[in-house]
């Protein structure tokens, strides 16, 4: 018993250190859960698989409680939107009562059920298993059998990036209108706390990268990433709101990417792509390297640049869960430690908040200068 | 695990939607107005300030100008007080020259007069001895009638008041 207290305490100790180096921590979170599984009592606290279900994305924004520990859960549901067999589906996710066991089951009309099994939605099968489960899943191995419904849901993540759009769009409108309505007047308000930021990525990102000519083409888009990276990163560091993940979660951060490359192929130019279908000042037998090299790194940048903002995004939300986790093991063995532990994990957790914080600004940095130097870099006129 | 590894499909057609919407909204509202607006005002800054620089500039040229002037102004006035002086030297000299001249014209003339009463005062003195030698004369034939020594002393006596000047 105390030795699988001693084996999570190093598993969250191994996950905070990952996490530290950020990209990696993902795996090793993953790697230590199914290590602790195996060993751990049913209502011991599984601290991968909490803070996993934490990061990850959901069909309802989770605010406190546990439905499955018995605890009363409260939770804001978000609408379910499936592409069916027989078409458009929508429902509240309140309709599974917190279940994602697959034990709910959800009537869609035609006769169909669906249920919720780890926050995928899926057609229920006809008899419940040994656990009352009707999810269809091979409980051996874990693949999902058969056909599903393609899920469109408004999930916590797209639930928070719609907001963060929302929001952005209130407030640069109102922003753009002084602009229009004070042209040539000192900035107040909100346009005065805005324009340092809307400056640094002209004049630091974008012109340096692109040149002072070519900078206003691509500005629009560099402007509308950067304060979407960021915002969405500041979101994810409210507490209470049921901690949103949406530069950590890969559909997101993907899209992005793949707006990226996108611009970068419809940009480039005769030099960039002379550059890749044919390195020039190499010998011949070089070429044919280098050829297939530039082809999976025009795919590369764009890649990097997504798995680089997931990873650091969930990384400091892990570092931040994982000395919660830490209270909570120590909590478990006795209620004294999990105090003396509290007041450590909670400094240390303040430190990680900042750290975030800086780390929120960073990344939407990053992404934005990267993005920038990508589409400098198609763009280039021959000089050599 | 599985959730965090795999983009969820649904997701990508949500966030590429939006992003779509957003940054056409964005670009029309406000990057737009914002990048223009930040462009004109740093243009409008950057010609005030280099007015600033031109007015400047003509301020010193003006300066530099009122002092060429000044020193103008200074050289002519300087001449023109030269000039006086050296009018007033000469007007001094010439009224001098002319006072010189009028005076040896006097002199001159006073000393013709003086020369023209001299010449008078001789013929009328001459006249005065010859009558007087006449009186004498008359005076010695009168007394020559006496005797000859009393004639003869009565000559000296009268040559000797006689005084010939």
């Amino acid at each position: 018993m105390n030795l699988h207290k001693i084996s999570s305490f190093f598993q969250v100790l191994i996950l905070v250190a990952a996490a530290m180096f950020m990209a990696p921590s993902v795996l090793a979170s993953g790697s230590g859960e199914g290590h602790g599984d195996d060993h751990a009592e049913k209502a011991e606290f599984q601290a991968g698989e909490y803070i996993i279900h934490h990061i990850a994305d959901s069909h309802s924004i989770h605010l406190f409680g546990d439905h499955a520990e018995g605890i009363p859960e409260v939770s804001i549901p978000l609408p379910v939107i499936l592409w069916t067999d027989n078409g458009l589906k929508m429902f509240m996710s309140s309709a599974f009562h917190h279940d994602d066991q697959g034990i709910e089951r959800v009537d869609i009309g035609d006769g169909q059920y669906v249920v919720n099994y780890h926050d995928k939605i899926l057609y229920a099968n006809a008899e419940a298993d040994a656990h009352g489960s009707y999810a269809p899943i091979d409980h051996d191995t874990h693949p999902v059998i058969g056909a599903q419904p393609f899920d469109l849901s408004i999930t916590k993540s797209v639930f928070g990036m719609l907001m963060i759009m929302l929001i952005m769009i209130l407030v640069f409108r109102s922003v753009g209108k002084a602009y229009t309505k004070r042209a040539g007047q000192a900035p107040t308000g909100l346009q005065n706390a805005l324009e340092p930021l809307i400056l640094f990525i002209r004049d630091e990102v974008a012109i340096p990268s692109l040149g002072a000519k070519k900078a206003d083409r691509f500005l629009p888009f560099l402007l509308t990433v950067f304060f979407f990276i960021w915002m969405c990163n500041l979101l994810g560091l409210v507490p209470f709101l049921g901690g949103f993940n949406i530069t950590g979660t890969l559909g997101v951060t993907l899209v992005l990417a793949a707006f990226v490359f996108i611009i970068t192929t419809i940009n480039g130019n005769k030099h960039y792509w002379g550059h890749i279908l044919w390195p020039p000042g190499v010998p011949l037998p070089i070429k044919f390297i280098l050829i297939p090299i530039e082809f999976v790194g025009i795919l590369l940048k764009p890649t990097v640049l997504m798995i680089r903002l997931t990873a650091n995004i969930s990384a400091g939300h892990i570092d931040i869960l994982a000395f919660v986790s830490l209270v909570v093991i120590f909590g478990q063995t006795s209620t004294g430690l999990g105090f003396g532990v509290g007041v450590g994990a909670v400094a240390f957790m303040v430190f990680m908040f900042f750290l975030e914080l800086l780390v929120a600004f960073l990344q939407a940095y990053v992404f934005t200068l990267l993005a920038a130097l990508y589409f400098g870099d198609a763009t280039q006129e021959a000089h050599h | 695990m599985d959730a965090l590894l795999s983009p969820s499909l649904g997701t990508m057609v949500w966030a590429s939607i939006a992003f779509i919407i957003v940054l056409i909204i964005l670009r029309r509202a406000a990057w737009g107005p914002i990048l223009k607006g930040l462009k004109e005002r740093e243009e409008s800054i950057a010609e005030s300030l280099n007015e600033a620089e031109k007015a400047r500039q003509d301020i010193a040229d003006l300066k530099s100008d009122n002092e060429k002037l000044l020193q103008e102004a200074r050289v002519e006035r300087d001449n023109i007080l030269k000039e006086a002086r050296e009018l007033k030297d000469s007007m001094i000299a010439d009224a001098k020259n002319q006072a010189k001249e009028e005076a040896e014209k006097m002199v001159n003339s006073a000393r013709e007069a003086i020369e023209t009463e001299k010449a008078a005062a001789l013929a009328d003195l001459k006249e005065h001895v010859a009558m007087l030698s006449l009186e004498i004369a008359e005076k010695v034939v009168r007394q020559s009638l006496s005797s000859d020594d009393s004639q003869k002393a009565l000559v000296d006596k009268l040559l000797q008041e006689t005084d010939l000047n």
